[in-house]
């Protein structure tokens, strides 16, 4: 055979290691004031517990978080999104 | 000087339609006779609670954006926390962008109505 060993040759390249850079969302669309009132977009920002998720998994800027979690909680306070919650999605 | 306030507060279900109303028209006084002005009021009516409060699952919603000076809203709250068909309130000081935000949403609301 013509091909040697170690020399594999693929069609199409094998994704290693492409990581999608994060954004801030925030920044990007230019949202400036995040409406506690509006749980259904909250909702996007907690996992299937009710917990916040972290900045490391949303992208979100370390300004932006802050008013997220804080609109979060004030949600919460309206039980307008529950504290603890058991597959929330 | 007067500062922009946001208030929103969960009435118990127990209540009949008129006793809601009864309920929202003595806090609307309250801001008229101490001198705030209203800015925008809403009645989102009966709603689901996400987790129950004092054994109810449900409660009538109303918001109220007002001005008021801020020595009044110790006041105001008190009258909340005293107010046994008041199941939940919260008042916020709002900020430039978050008047700048319900001004837009509500004539957002306007422009989808007409």
């Amino acid at each position: 055979m013509a091909q040697q060993a170690g020399e594999i040759k693929y069609l199409t390249p094998i994704a290693v290691d492409t990581k999608k850079k994060k954004y801030c969302r925030f920044k990007k669309s230019g949202i400036k004031y995040i409406d506690y009132k509006d749980a259904d977009f909250l909702l996007k920002f907690v996992n299937e517990q009710g917990k916040i998720l972290p900045r490391r998994i949303t992208g979100t800027s370390t300004k932006y978080q802050r008013k997220v979690s804080q609109a979060i909680k004030r949600a919460r306070h309206l039980s307008l999104m529950p504290y603890v919650a058991d597959l929330l999605k | 000087m007067l500062k922009q306030y946001e208030t929103v507060f969960i009435m118990t279900p127990v209540l009949s339609d008129e006793q809601m109303k009864e309920t929202v028209e003595k806090y609307q006084k309250f801001l008229v006779a101490k001198k705030a002005e209203i800015v925008h009021e809403d009645n989102w009516g009966l709603r689901k609670l996400a987790y129950p409060i004092q054994k109810k699952s449900t409660g009538f919603y109303h918001l109220v954006e007002f001005k008021a000076d801020p020595t009044l809203i110790r006041e105001w709250e008190v009258t909340f926390k005293r107010d046994e068909r008041i199941l939940r309130f919260l008042t916020v000081a709002l900020e430039k962008h978050a008047i700048a935000y319900n001004e837009k949403k509500r004539n957002k609301a306007k422009a989808e109505k007409v």
